[in-house]
């Protein structure tokens, strides 16, 4: 009966308790919402950062990071492929291999500097952004001879066009300087201009030939099937990869360790998510403690009537607790299914941020941002909900409990 | 052997900044199923007295024996216990819980007091019966008259088997007629249950009713009167 009461009393007045209930619901929406835009723009900053080259785990030369040069470059590509092939041959991983290094393209109408990739196409295409994204002409062959894909920002800086000549010139591993010309046979887009701008790719034998690498490579891109955010799967695996090559001069990173400024993001992120959960309880907050009391004054008799019969002090207060366990429960569900509904009525067309992508690409920030909700997210907001609410009712309820039969009957 | 003992009892309080002596020493004793009146004018320390007798509030000075359970002894733990067991009430006004129907109301105690559901539901549609409201099990207190408001707190004192039930002016918002059937349904009750009963009024049509009338005027008991 003591629920039954409960129920009862938080309709007595329909009117106060459909505010609170309104307020308690739009929190928590907000909460689902706005966690969902975060998190949805979290994942894509990694999806887009990893996709870009950059994949789940990479493994270089000890001194390539620091100064990516033909010179450190890795060749036990023998040893390299059996530790590959052990540690990841069964878990739907996929790797290639790359050659990259600094150059300078140029054309009769510009020059400049570009990052030369030298690729296995079809290894590539599947763990990495550039086997989606060449719009024009044709994506690149193992077996093409002289033939170059660059990005559409590069196209247009250097005024040139699919079917043209572009020179290349870079350090090869003579310390000699080796050129090449090759022939745009495709053109990329990417999310961010910048990678459009810097990043050229060739076929790796041709960039081997060019550089005269002797089969010797600059790194190996690893994509693991499904994307953990917080980095513990990679991390795993990074550490189950360095124990099969055991060559100490060869470094195995993680997307977070290669992507430094996003994984500090990320977990300031994190941070100021729970943050606006708790800003947006304090002002919930406020509205529970103020109803609750309005609700208990004007039922103080009723109060002191209860005591009269022998009602003990935690019995008031637990009666009163209930009442908002009651009032947070509806508003915790309706706020959550409010929250899913809304998240599914833009998950599919996403909100567009192409306004902002030139501010915002650095980052990798998408141009559209799909929600995502995260079990851990709705339940913090649930538990932060529920929980501090109750807390923050202790206070009405103490004064509730507090007055004596006569007090309550005698003032109220 | 009395069921209610007090003894010199005095109490103060303060009204704004005017100390009022609402009683100056007031000895009372009364026998178990007996049908007390305090009578007197408002302000009188009718109220008070009940009160004191009722745990509701403590004497400044002075002791309270109610059924071998002295006052004195007691924490408000213990006092809420004994009201909850031992004593009924039955206020003026605002004795019910709105939210409650009848029944509900009359069933609260015995939750309070932990009895089985059944068992409470049993007993609240008995009592509701004797005093005359079989049908009305169901019916918020809003959905009832004053009369029969009354009668469902009284019904609710009662369920329980207290000692003692206190009533501080219960027919003061009644009619006359509703009033009087409500004096005799508290005299059937203690009658056939062999209750105390204890009432406070300043209507003359319901001190003919008690069985014994003890006058109180200004924080003092001036009569006490047994009537055959």
């Amino acid at each position: 009966m003591y629920a039954i009461l409960a129920w009862r009393n938080i309709w007595r007045n329909p009117r106060r308790t459909i505010v609170i209930l309104l307020a308690v619901i739009i929190g928590v929406w907000s909460m689902i919402f706005l966690g969902s835009l975060m998190r949805g723009m979290e994942t894509q900053m990694v999806r887009n950062s990893i996709s870009t080259l950059t994949g789940s785990i990479q493994i270089h030369h000890r001194d390539y990071r620091n100064d990516p040069v033909v010179e450190n470059s890795m060749d036990d590509i023998d040893n390299l492929d059996k530790a590959l092939s052990t540690s990841l041959g069964q878990g739907g991983a996929l790797w290639a291999k790359r050659i990259r290094v600094n150059a300078v393209a140029s054309n009769a109408r510009h020059s400049g500097g570009v990052i030369l990739v030298g690729i296995e196409p079809e290894k590539e295409a599947k763990i990495s952004f550039i086997g989606k994204a060449v719009t024009s002409g044709r994506y690149l062959k193992s077996e093409d001879k002289n033939k170059i894909i660059v990005g559409r920002a590069f196209l247009k800086k250097f005024n040139t066009k699919i079917g043209n000549k572009l020179i290349l010139m870079s350090q090869d591993t003579k310390k000699e300087i080796a050129s090449k010309a090759f022939r745009i046979v495709g053109i990329f887009s990417a999310e961010s201009e910048s990678v459009e701008k810097q990043f050229i790719f060739v076929p790796i034998s041709q960039a081997d030939g060019m550089l005269k690498m002797g089969d010797k490579i600059s790194e190996v891109s690893i994509i693991l099937p499904r994307l953990d955010i917080t980095g513990k799967e990679e991390t795993r695996i990074a550490r189950k990869l360095k124990a099969a090559i055991s060559n100490d001069t060869y470094h195995v990173e993680t997307w977070q360790q290669l992507l430094p400024m996003i994984n500090a993001y990320l977990e300031m992120s994190g941070f100021f998510l729970y943050i606006w959960y708790f800003v947006v309880f304090v002002a919930m907050g406020f509205g529970i403690v103020n109803t609750t009391l309005m609700a208990i004054f004007e039922r103080m008799r009723e109060f002191g009537l209860m005591k009269a019969l022998g009602m003990k002090p935690f019995q008031v207060i637990k009666g009163v607790v209930t009442e908002t366990f009651f009032l947070l429960v509806i508003g915790i569900t309706v706020g959550n299914i409010l929250g899913f509904l809304s998240v599914a009525a833009i998950a599919r067309n996403g909100i567009d941020l192409s306004a902002l992508a030139a501010g915002v690409e650095m980052w990798g920030i998408p141009r559209k941002l799909y929600p995502e909700i995260w079990a851990q997210d709705v339940a913090v907001a649930g538990l932060v909900v529920l929980v501090l609410g109750l807390l923050v009712s202790l206070y009405p309820a103490f004064k509730a409990a507090r007055f004596t039969p006569t007090q309550a009957m005698r003032k109220y | 052997m009395a069921i209610v003992e007090a003894k010199n009892i005095k109490k103060t309080y303060l009204q704004g900044k005017v100390k009022v002596e609402a009683l100056r020493g007031v000895n009372l004793m009364v026998d178990k199923a007996e049908f007390v009146a305090l009578a007197g004018p408002s302000g009188s320390g009718k109220t008070t007295l009940l009160n004191i007798i009722g745990g509701l509030d403590l004497p400044d000075s002075g002791n309270v024996i109610v059924g071998n359970n002295d006052f004195a002894k007691m924490n408000p733990s213990g006092l809420a216990s004994l009201r909850l067991h031992k004593i009924g009430f039955v206020f003026q006004a605002f004795n019910l819980i709105p939210v409650l129907s009848a029944i509900e109301n009359v069933e609260y105690v015995m939750l309070l007091q932990g009895v089985p559901k059944t068992e409470r539901y049993d007993r609240a549609k008995a009592i509701l019966d004797d005093v005359g409201l079989e049908k009305k099990y169901d019916r918020r207190p809003a959905e009832l008259s004053g009369g029969q408001q009354q009668r469902v707190a009284i019904a609710r004192a009662i369920v329980s088997g207290p000692a003692i039930v206190l009533a501080d002016e219960p027919t003061a918002n009644l009619d006359s007629k509703t009033g009087e059937g409500l004096v005799l349904m508290m005299e059937k009750m203690n009658k056939e249950k062999n209750v105390t009963f204890i009432f406070s009024t300043h209507d003359n049509m319901v001190m003919e009713y008690a069985r014994r009338l003890v006058t109180i005027k200004d924080g003092l008991i001036v009569n006490d009167e047994k009537k055959n």
